[in-house]
């Protein structure tokens, strides 16, 4: 009786740390959601109201003045998008491709160490190398000058992903394609590359709704603007800036805008992640 | 330029061997001479010369790691994806030397097709489309002349009965004996002169492997096959030619009745028999 007594104490025992353990697993996994749900929340309570047709469609109205809307900056932000993409992600693509199947191992060693390092490179920092190298040798900010800074960024993210999609379809196709006789940069860019399409389009777009809310890298470039940019060689608007500006300010009305552009601002990315699941759902044949 | 080409040369100065049973000796497709194949520092292929007969089935037998897939990888540059392989000796396709400066893999491997031992149709593209491939990206652009050739492939592969109305759909989509003969339909598809097998049925269960053997057996008619094989009755059944490989030699090489029957090595023998391998 007494062993069996026992035993039963260590059952009651293991029962209490079971449910401790699964509590605590549950309670970090709702501390998860959590930001999202809060930040979702607060912008919603503080922006919607300011969320009106009059916010897309016309420009910032003078201080004291009530009303105005965004629309320079959220055609800013697309433009700077275009001109980080054009710079981004040929670059980061080829890069990748040359990482996945020229690479000698030391080679890729380096370039995947550096991609990585830079990664890790606070954005801020890209605006400052951008202001030096730009800024200044041109004498004025520039919707050039930001693009530059966010395709800077936008490189080693889809590097490395196309390095890794690249790297999952199996060997058996390049073989097949090289066995028919096919040359091999056709065999990487119409089967390898074709193969992985999927996993590649994520990363970009995974990639640009990182850099379409990137603010510090575009304080020294583009610079903002209240008014239409009417050439990518002038200071352009983007949202994340006039969030930034208007947050700081000391207007109310401003303040509400601000809440309204960071709603408007996080949707947006909200969509592009929604993009990217349909995307990598679509066809089963493919592997990635 | 005394000897440009001593391949040539040796061809030439070769003595003429009277087949053994006093017929005529058949024509060759390919003629492998002192091959051996380095990976890095380990040899896989060591001293190997035979000659590979035009439209008939030569089997490659041995037991693993002997060095098969390596041989029937040679015949087609291949094995070079490979980092750092290196070769010696010689290998001619019907008298030129697939491992001459001059030669582009690529077109070698246009003349000598290839099907490996998992299926593997491309996994974006209809059954339609994994056929003509080779061809598009190859720059065929004429529409009628892929059609034709889309149509002839799969009949010589014997699956266009099977997926004529279907050839939109995914050529992933079909069974795994159909998947093969797809890939043997991309092969085909492409007018090579040869055709190598590693291991094609390996993969199969019994009915789809006895549809592969009895398009190898129709297909010779047109093309020299050369095939890896585990399975020793199938190299009895299918193949005309037996070379048998071990730890990366040829031991031993000829119609496949002798070796099956009469071989004149013991290490063929025992392997055939079953004692090892």
């Amino acid at each position: 009786m007494t062993t069996l007594s026992r035993r039963a104490d260590n059952h009651h025992w293991r029962k209490i740390k079971n449910a401790l353990a699964s509590t605590a697993t549950f309670v970090s996994a709702v501390l998860v959601i959590a930001p999202l749900g809060l930040v979702f929340f607060h912008l919603l309570v503080n922006g919607a109201s300011s969320v009106n047709w009059a916010f897309f469609t016309q420009l910032p109205k003078p201080v004291g003045e009530p009303g105005g809307g965004m629309v320079n900056a959220i055609a800013g932000s697309l433009e700077l998008l275009a001109l980080a993409s054009i710079i981004g992600i040929p670059i980061g693509m080829l890069g990748g491709v040359y990482l996945a199947e020229y690479g000698t191992a030391r080679v890729s060693w380096l370039l995947r160490f550096v991609a990585d390092v830079l990664n890790g490179v606070p954005s801020i920092t890209w605006g400052v190398v951008v202001y030096g190298l730009v800024v200044l040798r041109f004498k004025g900010f520039s919707a050039y000058a930001g693009g530059l800074a966010l395709g800077l960024i936008m490189i080693p993210l889809i590097l490395r992903t196309t390095e890794e999609v690249i790297l999952l379809v199996p060997n058996g196709y390049r073989e097949a394609a090289l066995a028919l006789g096919v040359a091999r940069w056709k065999t990487i860019v119409h089967i390898v590359m074709k193969t992985a399409s999927k996993g590649i389009i994520t990363g970009i777009l995974l990639a640009l709704a990182r850099v379409g809310g990137e603010t510090a890298p575009l304080l020294f470039t583009a610079f903002g603007n209240r008014f239409w940019n009417h050439s990518l060689s002038q200071p352009i608007a983007a949202l994340p800036l006039q969030i930034f500006t208007y947050a700081i300010s000391p207007y109310d009305d401003w303040h509400r805008q601000a809440w309204a552009g960071a709603l408007v601002l996080v949707t947006g990315i909200f969509c592009v992640n929604v993009m990217v699941r349909i995307v990598t759902r679509g066809r089963t044949a493919s592997v990635v | 330029m005394a000897n440009p080409d001593p391949t040539v040369a040796e061809r030439v100065e070769r003595p003429a061997e009277p087949p053994p049973t006093g017929e005529p000796a058949p024509p060759l497709t390919f003629e492998v001479k002192n091959l051996s194949i380095w990976y890095g520092e380990k040899r896989a292929i060591s001293d190997a010369t035979l000659d590979v007969a035009s439209n008939a089935v030569t089997a490659i037998i041995g037991p693993s790691g002997c060095g098969k897939s390596t041989f029937i990888r040679c015949l087609n540059r291949m094995h070079e994806l490979v980092p750092k392989t290196r070769i010696e000796g010689s290998v001619l396709l019907h008298g030129e030397d697939l491992y001459s400066n001059i030669v582009d893999p690529a077109i070698v491997r246009r003349r000598v097709g290839m099907v490996f031992q998992k299926s593997n149709p491309f996994p974006t593209m209809s059954i339609g489309e994994n056929v003509v491939i080779g061809l598009r990206l190859n720059g065929v652009r004429n529409q009628k002349f892929l059609n034709e050739r889309l149509e002839k492939s799969l009949r010589m592969s014997a699956l266009w009965d099977e997926v004529k109305d279907d050839l939109h759909k995914p050529g992933t989509s079909l069974s795994g004996g159909q998947q093969q003969r797809l890939c043997i339909a991309r092969a085909l598809a492409v007018q090579p002169e040869v055709l190598l097998m590693d291991e094609p049925c390996s993969a199969l269960d019994p009915i789809a492997t006895a549809k592969i053997e009895e398009l190898i057996y129709e297909l010779k008619t047109q093309y020299t096959i050369v095939t890896v094989t585990h399975n020793m009755q199938q190299a009895g059944r299918i193949s005309d030619y037996t070379a048998f490989f071990y730890l990366g030699r040829l031991i031993e090489f000829g119609p496949t009745t002798k070796i099956f029957t009469n071989p004149s090595e013991r290490q063929t023998e025992d392997y055939i028999t079953g004692r090892f391998g």
